[in-house]
Order: structure tokens, then sequence, then C-alpha cells
């Protein structure tokens, strides 16, 4: 136990994240690339077209993972939420502050991915079906915790109304999962199940399953990098911080 | 390769699916990359502002006396 408080008291120190993190963040590129540019030949090549959909299908390798990604990037925003309030780690704040963009951005792609698929196979680029509007309730979520911890000055307060709307903002998570068992809905249930036999051919799943991992080390790279430059720009003042930047100046070319 | 192109007639829904994709991957990736080394150089800056300050400083102080 204490070697446990002690890891997490050194992840909570400034300095020893900025070079923990610039040692993994090469690592999560290596492993997002390794899985990336495979998955990008699978996608678009190296699986068959839907007997039904055609090559339609293809956009479900981008569609399917980002919005994977938007619920797991909420997810991991409510539990650094639940540290911040509990054990006031700036860190888990950090975590959560520069999440929220990306998951903005993976919210929007499922949306208007979900949109251009469903122009071509349902005749209308959007309806209002649980699944659709709980989804576009978490954009507006993700928007909101912007919105909030950027208007708020002090960054302690911010970080906790930001945990608080994180934590409340949860319960849209099992609405969105279960709303296509819950309502009647025009988009499909689910294909892909963790329990289970899934209901889709290995040709298909391999391509959704390499996007999806690689969507996730993505995510864990931008962390890491957006986490190391707040790091930095919280404790620009600090002594650490000024030794990085001479240490780096020294190396450049002047 | 036309053919991979026109992606059976829904190329205007499948390219600009993976484009936005992509754009949003770059896009993510580059901010941070770029923000951490404007904060360097500009702390690098300050530091060599105030050690020129400083030098200054003395330089005067010699004068003085």
């Amino acid at each position: 136990m204490n070697r446990f408080v002690a890891w997490f008291h050194r992840w909570g120190s400034p300095k020893h994240f900025y070079d923990m993190s610039g040692r993994w963040a090469p690592w999560m590129a290596a492993l997002f690339f390794l899985t990336f540019i495979p998955g990008l030949y699978y996608s678009l090549i190296g699986s068959p077209p839907d007997y039904q959909q055609g090559e339609s299908a293809r956009i479900m390798y981008i569609h399917v993972p980002a919005a994977w990604m938007s619920m797991f990037i909420y997810g991991v925003m409510a539990l650094a939420g639940a540290i911040t309030l509990i054990w006031k780690m700036k860190m888990a704040d950090i975590v959560a502050q520069v999440s929220a963009p990306i998951g903005a951005s993976f919210t929007f792609l499922a949306l208007v991915t979900g949109s251009l698929w469903g122009k071509p196979m349902w005749g209308a680029y959007w309806v209002w079906d649980a699944r659709l509007t709980s989804e576009l309730i978490l954009l507006f979520l993700f928007l909101g915790y912007i919105a909030l911890t950027t208007s708020i000055d002090d960054k302690r307060t911010a970080a906790r109304a930001g945990a608080v709307l994180a934590l409340v903002g949860v319960v849209n998570l099992p609405i969105i999962h279960y709303s296509v068992e819950w309502w009647s809905t025009l988009h499909q249930p689910s294909t892909v199940k963790v329990m289970g036999k899934s209901a889709i051919h290995l040709s298909m799943l391999i391509p959704l399953l390499l996007m999806s991992f690689a969507f996730k080390f993505y995510y864990a790279w931008v962390v890491l990098s957006s986490a190391r430059a707040e790091v930095l720009d919280r404790d620009k003042n600090a002594k650490w911080a000024a030794d990085v930047a001479q240490a780096q100046a020294g190396e450049m070319p002047s | 390769m036309n053919e991979f192109f026109s992606m059976g007639g829904y190329a205007a829904f499948v390219w600009p699916s993976y484009g936005l994709g992509l754009v949003i991957l770059i896009a993510h990736i580059a901010a941070p990359t770029m923000r951490r080394r404007r904060l360097l150089s500009e702390i690098a800056r300050c530091l060599r502002r105030e050690a020129r300050a400083a030098a200054k400083a003395e330089s005067n102080e010699g004068s003085k006396a």
C-alpha cells in the first residue's frame, strides 16, 4: 500500500510527470501507427464490401470506433472527476481538461460519419432517434464541460465544477448504450458484443478492432502530450521548467 | 484504381468520413506538440532577458564604485 501511495504521489509531481510522459508518448505513438496503418488497409482494401450496403459499409470502421471513443473518453473524464473531488489530485484534473476537446471531436466525428452513412442507407442525414439524440447530448456535455471550466479563472474552482458536471453527465452513458434496446430506433442494435457471440464476420471484425485499438492508443498519446504541455504551462516559472527549456535551447542551433 | 476511389458510388459519403477522421487525428496531436515548443522557447527567451538584465545591473554597480 505504501509503495502504491508513493507511486501515486510521484505522478502528482509536475516534473516527474513531464519526464515520464515524454518517455511514454513515443511508445503510444508507435502502438498507434502499428494498429492504424494495417487498420486503414483492412478498412479500405482488405475487407469485403457489405452484401447489402456495398462499399458504404466502410464508414463503419471510422464511425463505430469514434462512437466507442466518445463514450470511453467521457468515462475517463468522469473517473478523473471523481479522483479530483476525493483526493484533490491536480493531475487527474489535467487529464480531464485535456480529454474534453478530444472527446468532443470523437463525438462530432461519430455524429458526422453516422450522418454520412445514414443518408445513403436510411435516406436522411438526421433522424431524432434515441441513439442519435443521446449521442448529440454527449457532444453538448463535452462542450458544456469545456465552456464551464474555461470560464472559471480559479483553477481549483474550475476543476471542482468540471468534475461535478462530468459525474452528473455519466447518466447519459448507459442511456446511449441501451438506447437501441429501450426504444424502437432506426439505428441498429449492437453487433459487436464483449459477452457472447458477435454478429459480425471476422473479415469485418479485424479492421473494426484494429481501428478501435488505434484510436485508444491515439488517445493515450494525445493525453500524454497535451498533459505534458499543460503541466509545463502551469509550472513555467519553476526551476525545473527553466532547466528543461535551457537544455532544449542548448540542443538547438542558435 | 478508379474503381477504388469511386467506392461503388458511395465516394461522396466514404471519403469525407475518412477525411474528417484524419483531420481530427492530425489536429489533436499537432496542437500540444506546437504548444510545448512555443512554451519552451518562451521560457528560454525569458531566461536570456533576465540574464542580460542581471549582467547590466552588475556592470552598473561596477561603474558606480
